[in-house]
């Protein structure tokens, strides 16, 4: 029976650090899977709070004076926020690159090298994180 | 050197000798003097021997899981030291058999040929599941940590349950059927050398069960067929002498809930296997095949 017994500490000591490269490709995706689906969610809850700017004069609008514009414009002004949009744009780009790694996983193609793809898909999502900063940041502090 | 198990075996034989001496002839008790004094003498050389190969330089430590459900001092889970001469080109399980030979013979593990082909040392070595008698002393960091393959009952030391797996195994039914004979009654079933080619690989398996054990999916999910088994039932569906038939009832096999499908591509059975069956390969490939199997555009 491979579930039922319980070793205890034995079970899981020493046990992550031995993980290959797959596997920690699978638990990355996942985690950023969940963490992408829950920035759905908070998207779609602060936009639909932000509806009513539909309705509002043109020149009210564009004195940026609606609740859309004014939302968007005090969420960015925290600097919290900004730092989780890197955050949110390094989780998205290597759900990506990796589910693009996945789709040749599945399709049987490059098998022997999937070890390396994962690696590829880390070091071009750090360079793509590290290259954002300055858009997301700018002006922040 | 590794229990305290032997010292309560001593004071029990002391308290038989004791009551023993009223009744018992002096040959008796010369004989369990005798054999008292060989005990302690062989006790003895047991622990200067451990001390002896714990100074020395030229030695490797082991930690070895420890666990006996029948005895009431060894049914806590424990580690115990070994300290083993190095020779050239030792393996681990070289290693456990001079413990076992030399200091404790109740350490218990499965092995027969010693050359990676009767699967039955699978163990989880320094964090991964190896062949403990392919697993060379060199490659490894001290103190090398042997402990039973994980997500398995454990039966003793490091002796597991290999039920489970062995039912996996035969629910693929890995053996050669098929319905489509040759003409000749004493015609033979020739394969092709490009088919041969497919299928290498996967006849390679050796049934050690370590592929299993580094599943997580196999971990969670008590009826997923595993990576061995399926790499078996890969074996007979990619044989084109079975024939369309006896192929369709594989896939029915392959493709069920608890087959292919659960396989999450983690690449964990591939690294630890110890035959390098590329065993995440033939699981897509057979999710291709049931794929193609099912899609109708007409």
């Amino acid at each position: 029976m491979s579930q039922s017994y319980n070793r205890g500490l034995i079970e899981d000591f020493s046990r992550w650090r031995e993980f290959e490269a797959g596997m920690w490709a699978w638990i990355f995706h996942k985690f950023t899977g969940w963490v992408l689906i829950g920035y759905l969610f908070t998207h779609i809850a602060v936009l639909s709070t932000a509806i009513p700017a539909s309705g509002a004069e043109t020149a009210v609008l564009q004195a940026g004076n609606d609740v859309y514009t004014q939302t968007i414009v005090s969420l960015e002004g925290l600097l919290l926020v900004r730092v989780l949009e890197v955050g949110l744009l390094s989780v998205a780009v290597f759900h990506m690159l990796n589910g693009t790694r996945l789709l040749l996983v599945d399709l049987g193609v490059g098998l022997e090298s999937q070890d390396k793809s994962f690696y590829a898909s880390l070091i071009l999502t750090g360079a793509i994180t590290v290259a954002s900063v300055p858009t997301f940041i700018a002006g922040a502090f | 050197m590794s229990t305290q198990i032997p010292k309560q075996t001593e004071k029990t034989e002391e308290t038989a000798a004791e009551t023993e001496t009223e009744a018992p002839s002096k040959g008796d008790e010369r004989r369990a003097e005798k054999r008292r004094r060989a005990d302690e003498r062989r006790r003895q050389r047991e622990v200067e021997e451990a001390e002896k190969a714990a100074a020395d330089e030229n030695t490797v430590e082991l930690r070895v899981f420890r666990y006996d459900p029948d005895i009431e001092g060894k049914q806590e889970p424990r580690f115990d030291t070994f300290h083993v001469p190095f020779t050239k080109g030792m393996t681990v399980l070289d290693a456990l058999m001079y413990a076992r030979d030399t200091y404790d013979s109740s350490l218990t593990f499965r092995h027969s040929c010693r050359q990676a082909v009767c699967g039955s040392d699978a163990m989880f070595v320094n964090g991964g599941q190896k062949l403990a008698c392919k697993t060379q002393i060199d490659e490894l960091e001290e103190p090398i940590r042997v402990e039973p393959l994980p997500h398995a009952e454990v039966t003793k030391d490091l002796v597991v349950d290999m039920e489970h797996f062995y039912d996996q195994m035969e629910a693929v039914e890995p053996y050669f059927q098929t319905n489509e004979y040759p003409d000749g009654e004493l015609e033979e079933q020739r394969q092709s050398r490009e088919n041969r080619e497919k299928v290498k690989m996967s006849t390679r398996c050796i049934w050690c069960s370590a592929c299993m054990s580094s599943c997580n999916i196999a971990a969670g999910d008590n009826e997923y067929l595993g990576p061995a088994a399926i790499n078996k039932a890969y074996r007979f569906a990619m044989d084109e002498r079975e024939g369309e038939d006896v192929k369709q009832k594989r896939l029915e096999i392959i493709e069920q809930e608890h087959g292919v499908w659960r396989c999450q591509t983690q690449f964990s059975c591939t690294e630890v296997c110890p035959k390098d069956i590329p065993l995440t390969e033939h699981i897509q490939e057979l999710k291709r095949e049931a794929v193609k199997n099912n899609l109708k555009f007409w």
